[in-house]
């Protein structure tokens, strides 16, 4: 795959402090079981990676953490604050969680530099020019410092997910969601956007992904999840993913996306 | 076979005709107009047709016309009378509005021109405040260009509606300059704002405030049965349009609001006015309103039907503008919550900014209807620029020129709504971004 020549990121420190904890996570779509009974629990500086076929419910999962969309049963807790229906509480933690899309949803209507400085100076309050300076920074961080004036009408869907991540990064997360970040990219745009993501992970963020890019996942990940039918059938550290999965599930899910 | 054999044995055969013109004259005669016999035909056809009809129109306009004098009997010739025109122009313009004080009405109007002049100077850097001028203060100000009169004031409430906009302004400064609103100020204004109001609707009945009472007249009242024209015909149109789209953007997203009872509020609001003619609204503005109103109190009949005409016509921007709300993926929403910004700003930032520019056309297309339809204020008695030409061609020494007051009034509606399609044309333009 694109980047298995890549040398594991270092551990990292993972601190014993909790950033997100599901117990018990249930939510239905009408009467389809979409999570069941969820439990993760996620420390600060823990990278995770999720796989798994799709309606197995790993963006539900994810969507849940920042309340995109809401569980009906269980607990979710988010940076030691609780997600209930309090509108205020889930605008807090919706600042200090960042999160990237398959489709990356960048404004179409605002320039790349305008997409990055909205939420700082809306949600933040940061004056322009700061929040300018800010949003150069990490445009440099993820390579394209030159398309700030751009529409990102006018960029490649890599150049668009890497803006996407940039935006996210403005608000100075504490967490990081991907949602199949490489899904909607061609194969030679996957790479640049990996590679940002690959920095990312140096940098200590603590980062849940889910994706099927195996090679980027044996890279940065703690931890390797396989879910299937809203659940979490297998959890471990990667080279116990890979080379010794427990459930038969698993071990086709793997075949089957190694395989080609 | 054969062909090959005398490409290469015989020199003469490779002679064949040049290839018809492509360009030039000839070749875009060829193109466009005769790139197929059928097609040929249809052009020599309409050419025929425009041979038929543009000549007596171009005779009976303008050789054939009488332009010059100041009666009925200076039009004794074939074609149009345009001394009609000229005779009845102040009347087609302003209706009864008094001579003399015509001049507040252009006054009114040049603010507008020269306002609406510079919103169309590139990278002029007050363009806001224009924007802001143009639809807060201008109202106002026309409102009593146009009215005139005594203006009672009580210096208490002109103290609290200076505070309140001086303070709105203040709140809304930072946004022109791409930056947030204001920490402090923007905490405290939303009760400073409620507070000056309610005290400019009910602080009047609280204290006797007769001491402290202004009344100026700068110039004297022009009552507005005497407004008409092609200037009461703008005065509904420009009400109508600058009512309507925030009425209309706010009834669209009440009708997409998750909440039932504002969502059923605005579904009725909308079918309701949506499914009566305008008619109806004006006559039951005009006529059935004052009915239901307790004695003494009673509305003036243009601003009745200046209300009824806003509403009627926001019910179908709603429609409209909820249109381009729907075109928007649920991606954008997802993004702008994901960052944290709430409903009213990712509203505010993200949706409606793109939404808008979606249905622009069809936001243009409702002013253009709503601009034409303004003229059915005919129907409780108000002469609109239409109506004071059918007044006009029905007066007793002016009989028969029905036809030039059609065609004079035709071509100033044309003109308007072909101004508004051309601009919102160049707004698309301006507004493109890549996509």
């Amino acid at each position: 795959m694109t980047d298995e020549g890549r040398q594991p990121v270092a551990g990292g420190i993972v601190s014993s402090e909790v950033m997100i904890e599901m117990q018990n996570v249930h939510k239905w779509f009408g009467t389809f079981h979409v999570l069941r009974d969820v439990s993760l629990t996620v420390h600060r500086g823990e990278r995770i990676v999720i796989c798994g076929p799709s309606g197995s419910g790993k963006s539900t999962l994810i969507r849940c953490i920042n309340r995109l969309e809401d569980h009906q049963r269980g607990r979710i807790v988010v940076e030691g604050t609780e997600l209930t229906g309090n509108l205020k509480r889930i605008e807090t933690i919706r600042s200090e969680v960042g999160m990237v899309f398959q489709q990356f949803n960048l404004f179409p209507h605002l320039t790349v530099l305008e997409n990055l400085v909205l939420a700082p100076i809306w949600v933040r309050k940061l004056p322009r020019r700061e929040a300018e300076e800010v949003a150069r920074k990490y445009l440099e961080r993820v390579r394209i410092p030159e398309q700030a004036s751009k529409f990102p009408g006018q960029l490649s869907g890599g150049q668009q997910q890497r803006v996407a991540i940039a935006r996210a990064l403005c608000m100075n997360p504490k967490i990081m969601l991907f949602d199949e970040p490489t899904s909607a990219l061609d194969p030679e745009m996957i790479k640049e956007v990996l590679d940002v993501m690959v920095e990312l992970a140096e940098s200590g963020m603590t980062m849940v992904v889910i994706s099927h890019e195996m090679g980027f996942a044996r890279t940065v990940a703690h931890r390797m999840m396989f879910m299937d039918e809203g659940q979490i059938v297998e959890a471990s550290p990667p080279e116990e993913f890979f080379t010794s999965p427990r459930s038969a599930r698993t071990k086709l899910f793997l075949s089957q996306i190694l395989s080609h | 076979m054969a062909g090959q054999a005398q490409s290469i044995g015989e020199p003469s055969s490779l002679i064949v005709a040049p290839p018809r013109a492509t360009g030039g004259i000839a070749g875009w005669l060829h193109q466009n107009l005769f790139p197929s016999p059928l097609n040929g035909a249809l052009t020599l056809l309409v050419l025929y047709v425009l041979y038929l009809v543009i000549p007596p129109v171009v005779r009976w306009a303008f050789i054939d016309a009488d332009w010059v004098g100041s009666t009925r009997e200076a039009c004794d010739r074939e074609g149009a009378c345009w001394v009609f025109i000229r005779v009845w122009f102040d009347r087609l313009m302003y209706g009864l509005y008094p001579q003399e004080e015509i001049w507040r009405i252009h006054v009114a109007y040049g603010v507008v021109v020269v306002a609406g002049a510079l919103l169309f100077v590139p990278r002029f850097p007050w363009k806001h405040w224009i924007g802001v001028f143009l639809l807060i203060a201008y109202p106002v100000i026309a409102g009593y260009l146009f009215v005139g009169g005594t203006l009672t004031i009580s210096l208490v409430h002109l103290a609290v509606g200076l505070a309140l906009i001086g303070g709105t302004v203040l709140r809304v400064a930072p946004a022109f300059r791409g930056q947030a609103w204001s920490g402090a100020w923007g905490r405290v204004y939303p009760a400073f704002a409620l507070g000056a109001l309610a005290w400019l609707v009910v602080g009047g009945g609280l204290l006797d405030l007769a001491p402290l009472t202004v009344s100026v007249q700068l110039w004297p009242q022009v009552e507005t049965r005497l407004w008409g024209g092609l200037f009461l015909t703008l005065v509904i149109a420009a009400v109508g349009i600058v009512g309507s789209l925030p009425l209309g953007i706010v009834l669209a997203l009440g009708r997409r609001s998750d909440m039932p009872v504002i969502r059923a509020i605005c579904v009725a609001f909308i079918e309701v006015w949506r499914g009566v003619p305008l008619i109806t609204v004006l006559f039951m503005a005009s006529n059935m309103f004052p009915l239901f109103m307790p004695e003494g109190v009673n509305f003036d009949k243009l601003l009745r039907a200046l209300v009824g005409v806003t509403i009627f016509a926001s019910a179908y921007m709603a429609e409209v503008v909820r249109g381009g709300l729907q075109a928007i993926p649920k991606g954008q929403y997802e993004a702008a919550e994901a960052l944290g910004l709430g409903y009213w700003r990712t509203t505010g930032l993200i949706i409606l900014p793109q939404a808008l520019k979606i249905v622009i056309p069809g936001i243009v297309n409702n002013f253009i209807g709503l601009f034409k339809d303004s003229t059915l204020v005919l129907v409780i008695g108000l002469f609109d620029f239409l109506g004071m030409a059918q007044a006009a061609a029905s007066n007793a020494h002016w009989l028969g020129f029905a036809i030039e007051g059609y065609v004079f009034t035709g071509f100033g509606f044309w003109i308007f709504c072909f101004g508004m399609s051309r601009y919102s044309q160049h707004l698309e333009r301006m507004l493109r971004t890549g996509r």
